[in-house]
């Protein structure tokens, strides 16, 4: 599904990651931790090609990413669900047409829009929120939202960057629940996190691994956690 | 960009547009810099389209006349008038020739002295009006025939003074095209430094469409519907102004002569309602090439 070998990215004169390599197999858990800086975001952006490896091969549904067009990255992010710790939502535009967006941008039709959205919206518990802006709403509605969005197209990969950094405890765990269960539903899911209270809680609910970044390499992590 | 791209842009999507933030600078300076541009385009369309009704009438009804003068004595202006008539009468290529009357050649004075010009008691010349026909007029071959006949006689063709004033309008009329051109030019510069300034400022909107998955075409199909129908709507907006002003100018006149003779006439009032989709073109093409650009460059 997503696989990374000999992965490196380098910024200016500093490497970011080193060597990496890791295959995301379908239908599996996993946690990526490391402290901040470390380089867990960068390794985010290139599963989903926001930036591209400096060097070695990384394949996302068997589509080397470095030979995609724009068009065909395009294609390919909508199979692939991202939510952010600062859930980078257009605060122009309501809830809903947030929400929404990954739909109106694959032409899908408004009336089939307005089904998942309902739906999904309510799965969130954001249901009564539908016309509300990015602005009034609290981190955690923020963050389901954005989780709302990463999985509307019904995404084979969910990726989240710190999804319970601005949350409080309770709920870091109902996301960390909503992630579990799409899960369950046959979802990839990889979470960026330096919070390893979540990490623990989440072991005992679901079969995950846990790879750890530090000194710009990957690393399988031990029973320590 | 295929005819199916091009149905697609243009199609008004009123979810798809609300992914651009209506408002910023950037929009008041498309209506501003579109409707300044097309009122200016009207004048200049206005401009040229006289320029070059007054160079054909120069050139067609100057060009098949002639006048002769006759300078003589008062006692021998009316024999030499006669004389001249009778060669005239007798030369190929005239079609007809008449001495001006006194009220004529007054009328023709009072633009200098008044109406009211006691003219009989001036040395003025006799004015014989020739108007050419098949199979045109040997003014040279006239002249040698008139200076043995009649020694007063000037033959004025108007070649002298006709040229310059046609080559005048014409260039008069170049020069609103050219405008034409410069007001398109610049309309398109702005617009694309507008557009390039709005990409910039949503730099962050476009990641985010970018990372749900968007197409370059979708994105830039955002911009280029909301440039150009912003461009449309001050375009025409200019247009109406512009064609108020251009009603509003005095009617054409002898006495305003080519001043008073800019504005459209019949159908030529429909010209300038074409500036409005022109001003809609150049923005759709302006924005789409800045959009193209800036996408590539933020990928």
């Amino acid at each position: 599904m997503i696989e990374l070998e000999n992965v490196s990215y380098t910024y200016g004169d500093g490497a970011l990651l080193s060597d990496v390599s890791v295959k995301l197999q379908p239908g599996s858990f996993h946690f990526l931790t490391g402290p901040s800086g470390a380089g867990k975001t960068t390794l985010l952006k290139l599963c989903y090609g926001a930036l591209l490896p400096t060097s070695g091969r990384l394949s996302v549904f068997d589509e080397d990413i470095a030979r995609l067009d724009r068009d065909q990255m395009a294609l390919l992010r909508r199979r692939v669900g991202v939510v952010h710790q600062d859930c980078q939502f257009l605060d122009h535009m309501t809830l809903a047409e947030n929400v929404a967006l990954p739909l109106m941008v694959s032409g899908r039709a408004e009336s089939e829009e307005q089904d998942n959205l309902t739906e999904l919206l309510s799965w969130v518990g954001l249901g009564g929120r539908l016309d509300a802006h990015p602005p009034e709403l609290s981190g955690g509605e923020r963050q389901r939202a954005a989780l709302a969005r990463a999985v509307i197209l019904s995404p084979d990969v969910v990726l989240a960057d710190e999804p319970t950094g601005n949350v409080d405890w309770e709920m870091s765990q109902r996301l960390l629940r909503l992630l579990i269960e799409l899960n369950r539903m046959g979802k990839t899911v990889l979470i960026a996190t330096h919070d390893l209270s979540l990490i623990r809680a989440a072991k005992s609910q679901v079969q995950a691994r846990v790879l750890r970044i530090s000194q710009r390499k990957l690393h399988l992590a031990g029973a320590d956690l | 960009m295929s005819n199916g791209d091009l149905r697609n842009l243009l199609r008004r999507d009123t979810r798809a547009d609300r992914v651009v933030p209506p408002t910023g600078y950037t929009a008041h300076l498309t209506l501003f810099v579109s409707g300044a541009m097309a009122f200016l385009a009207v004048f200049a369309l206005a401009l040229s389209l006289a320029s070059g009704r007054i160079a054909d009438r120069w050139a067609s009804e100057l060009a098949g006349a002639a006048t002769l003068r006759i300078n003589a004595p008062a006692e021998q202006m009316a024999a030499q008038t006669e004389t001249a008539l009778t060669v005239l009468g007798q030369t190929p290529g005239v079609a007809s020739a008449r001495a001006l009357t006194a009220e004529e050649q007054a009328a023709l004075l009072s633009p200098w002295f008044g109406p009211d010009l006691p003219i009989e008691t001036l040395p003025i010349p006799q004015l014989i009006e020739i108007v050419e026909g098949e199979p045109g007029l040997d003014t040279a071959g006239l002249r040698l025939r008139l200076g043995a006949e009649v020694p007063g006689a000037v033959l004025d063709d108007h070649t002298r003074w006709r040229e310059p004033l046609v080559d005048a309008a014409m260039s008069l009329r170049r020069l609103g095209w050219v405008s034409i051109l410069l007001i398109g030019g610049a309309t398109a510069a702005m617009i694309t430094l507008a557009a390039n300034a709005s990409l910039a400022a949503n730099a962050s909107i476009i990641a985010v469409l970018r990372q749900v998955g968007a197409r370059d075409r979708f994105i830039a199909g955002a911009f280029v519907r909301r440039f150009t129908y912003r461009a449309f709507f001050g375009a025409f907006v200019g247009t109406m102004l512009g064609m108020t002003g251009v009603l509003l100018l005095p009617d054409p006149s002898d006495e305003g002569g080519f001043l008073t003779g800019v504005g459209f006439q019949g159908l030529g009032w429909v010209l300038p309602l074409l500036i409005p989709v022109l001003g809609a073109v150049v923005a759709f093409f302006a924005t789409w090439t800045a959009a193209r650009r800036k996408l590539k460059e933020l990928s």
